[in-house]
């Protein structure tokens, strides 16, 4: 999404900043890598036996939409990472940091800030309000209808936003990586998504959360420890190594053409601070819990293994260009035909594209079966993510849209897990056909028109509703809509997708910034109070005196839904 | 929950001083995180060169320690958030949730 942000950037950093989400623009597919492939078909073998034990615990709702709440506190960290640190932040952000240094680590940040905000301001109050999704805790005091209507429409929006670039991603990840084509990969990811949640739930899903973000974290702790002992652990030593043979030299050490523009800045800093903070799939992880104590740490522990991962795709990406930018068998090279010298380009010319300097520093520094297990991870990966995406969109759809919309409350608990099920499997199906119709998009929009939504109308309603108490559902209703539409709106208009998917004249974007944040969150605050205040309904009375027992309960946790037995 | 007992809740003392005192604290380190992040992205936006100046004579620039302090500043915070509110604010919800069942 930075990307979009970015994509008023320079050039060099063109070609990198689609992929750091999705993996974007054309790929080569390359040799099968039969190491990875094994290495995969044993973590989906352990991933399936482990939905084979999750789907005889799931009977419950509970279960299926939240484990039970039994989930501790240190497992909810770890599958909040699993959830949140995606292949394209591995493989993405180191690199940037091949293609122009420093540049990586300011991407990186922006990606961690969002989550001690959360903590501060949302967690807690969430998992006292709240039962199986975000929304119930939007309209504990409003008028369950319209919000939950409200609800489900953003998070399906921010589901299929992110599930595409998912999607793509994989399709593309999958050529790279291991050498096939690019329908297996949409195929595969979506089958096993459809099992695991419809079999396993959340209880699945968060095991495959957290056996990725272990193996993610092992991984790449191993490489760049292997990359550290080669320079005696002086970063020092790594950056002048770094620094000597860099087309761009000591440029890489300092800021470069990352942040040009303040207000697009500042505009995609908020999406991705407060986006995080509203995106259905993470907040559903703090249902998983017993009570708000496990819910704080949580947070704790998931700020502390993303940040750590962040550090450690600096040391990758730094180690990549120290250890791969001399050796010419990384590369795809010419041959000059009349003096016979080798040429490449040292960033271009990677073999796979930008995408791929992890990949080929976890040959150099550990070998071919190391190759192998971290492209098996980096793959694997997306599965995680897509997991805790479908069942985010299939929680709205039974149990906001279905049992509170339709059925009105009075729904057994048997049938509504039937269809969260058949959601699951239809919200897999239409991926996908969306990861087929999409294989050449730029993907990169994608995430960040996802994260805007959830800046723009999840964390807007969610905020304002537990801390406000003039707030009415009238109010919510006419906010979330401006921010739907602005944040979508804007985003067609922003040079990203009127320029570079909808190919209008370069200069000619509407709307002038990569990222609409900043305005789509302000008219989305700005609709709800000024919706609330002029609403003089009955309703809006009874909203507004719902507010003080809602109060009590999100600040002491008294009357919050416990956790569940298994 | 019935809105006797709410309302009982809301006039304990230790109710209000857990409200008043969480709700600062946290508003507080949420301001400092965004000046912190934002403060950063300023800097890159309007200064690069201070970022670029090398650390002593080697390579390491000044903005190698200042982006990874950004990124150990939010685990930094989330710390002191959970250090004060397992001791402090559990404290005082434990006793709000005993004034309750009297």
């Amino acid at each position: 999404m930075k990307k979009i942000a970015l994509s008023s950037l320079a050039a060099a950093l063109l070609a990198t900043p689609a992929l750091a989400d999705a993996v974007g623009g054309a790929v080569q597919q390359q040799a099968t890598n039969w190491h990875a492939i094994i290495m995969f078909v044993i973590f989906v073998a352990l991933t399936l036996g482990i939905t084979k034990w999750a789907a005889s615990q799931t009977k419950s709702a509970a279960q299926f939409y939240s484990a039970g709440g039994g989930i501790t506190g240190t497992q909810n960290g770890l599958a909040i990472a699993g959830d949140y640190m995606s292949a394209a932040s591995f493989l993405g952000i180191s690199g940037i940091v091949f293609g122009s240094g420093y540049d990586g680590l300011i991407y990186s940040v922006g990606w961690l800030v969002g989550w001690p905000i959360i903590l501060f301001l949302i967690a807690e109050r969430l998992r006292n309000l709240g039962k199986y999704t975000f929304a119930d805790v939007a309209s504990f005091r409003l008028e369950q209808s319209p919000i939950r209507k409200m609800a489900a429409i953003s998070t399906l929006a921010v589901v299929a936003f992110y599930l595409i670039a998912q999607m793509v991603g994989a399709g593309k990840l999958i050529q790279l990586l291991f050498g096939l084509p690019y329908g297996y990969a949409v195929i595969i990811v979506g089958l096993l998504m459809i099992i695991y949640v419809t079999f396993g739930g959340m209880v699945a899903t968060t095991w495959v959360q957290i056996i990725k973000a272990i193996m993610l974290l092992g991984g790449a702790t191993l490489m760049a420890l292997m990359v550290l002992v080669k320079f005696n652990f002086s970063p020092e030593a790594l950056f002048q190594a770094a620094v000597n043979v860099h087309p761009k030299a000591g440029a890489i050490m300092g800021p470069g053409s990352l942040v040009t523009d303040p207000v697009s800045a500042i505009s995609l800093g908020l999406a991705l601070m407060f986006g995080t903070a509203g995106l259905p799939h993470i907040l559903m992880r703090f249902f998983t819990v017993s009570d708000a104590k496990q819910a704080r740490k949580s947070v704790f522990y998931a700020t502390g293994f993303i940040g750590y991962f962040y550090i450690l795709t600096f040391i990758i990406g730094f180690g990549a260009i120290a250890l791969l930018m001399n050796d010419a068998s990384f590369y795809k090279t010419a041959t000059d035909a009349t003096t016979g010298a080798v040429t490449y380009d040292k960033i271009k010319d990677l073999l796979g594209g930008t995408n791929m300097p992890a990949i080929h520093l976890s040959r150099a520094v550990l070998g071919d079966m190391f190759l192998g297990f971290i492209s098996a991870v980096a793959f694997a990966t997306i599965l995680a993510v897509v997991a805790g995406l479908t069942l985010a969109g299939a929680s709205a759809v039974s149990h906001d849209l279905y049992a509170s919309v339709f059925a009105k409350g009075s729904v057994n608990e048997a049938k509504e897990i039937r269809i969260s099920k058949i959601a699951a499997v239809v919200i897999g199906i239409i991926a996908i056909g969306l990861g087929y119709v999409f294989e050449n998009i730029n993907v990169a929009f994608m995430v960040g028109l996802a994260f805007a939504v959830a800046a723009s109308t999840n964390f807007p309603i969610l905020v304002m509703s537990t801390f406000w108490k003039g707030m009415t559902t009238k109010g919510a209703v006419i906010g979330g809509i401006l921010g739907l539409i602005s944040s979508v709106g804007l985003t067609i208009l922003s040079p990203g997708v009127w320029e570079a998917v909808l190919l209008h004249e370069k200069g000619s974007a509407p709307f002038p910034y990569a990222n609409p944040a900043l305005f789509s969150m302000a008219l989305a605050f700005l609709g709800i109070w000024i919706g609330s205040m002029i609403d003089s309904s009955k309703r809006g009375q009874i909203d507004k005196a719902g507010f003080d027992d809602q109060y009590v309960r999100s600040e002491t946790g008294i009357g919050a839904a416990g956790a569940v037995s298994h | 929950m019935d809105s006797n007992l709410s309302s009982r809740i809301r006039q304990n003392p230790a109710f209000q001083e857990l409200v008043r005192k969480r709700t600062s604290f946290a508003w507080l380190l949420s301001a400092l995180m965004l000046l912190i992040y934002f403060g950063f992205i300023l800097l890159v936006a309007f200064n690069k060169p201070f970022l670029a100046t090398p650390l002593g004579a080697g390579v390491t620039t000044v903005g190698i320690p200042i982006g990874v302090a950004v990124i150990i500043s939010a685990f930094v915070l989330t710390g002191i958030y959970v250090k004060r509110a397992n001791s402090e604010f559990d404290e005082l919800t434990d006793k709000i949730k005993k004034d309750a069942v009297k």
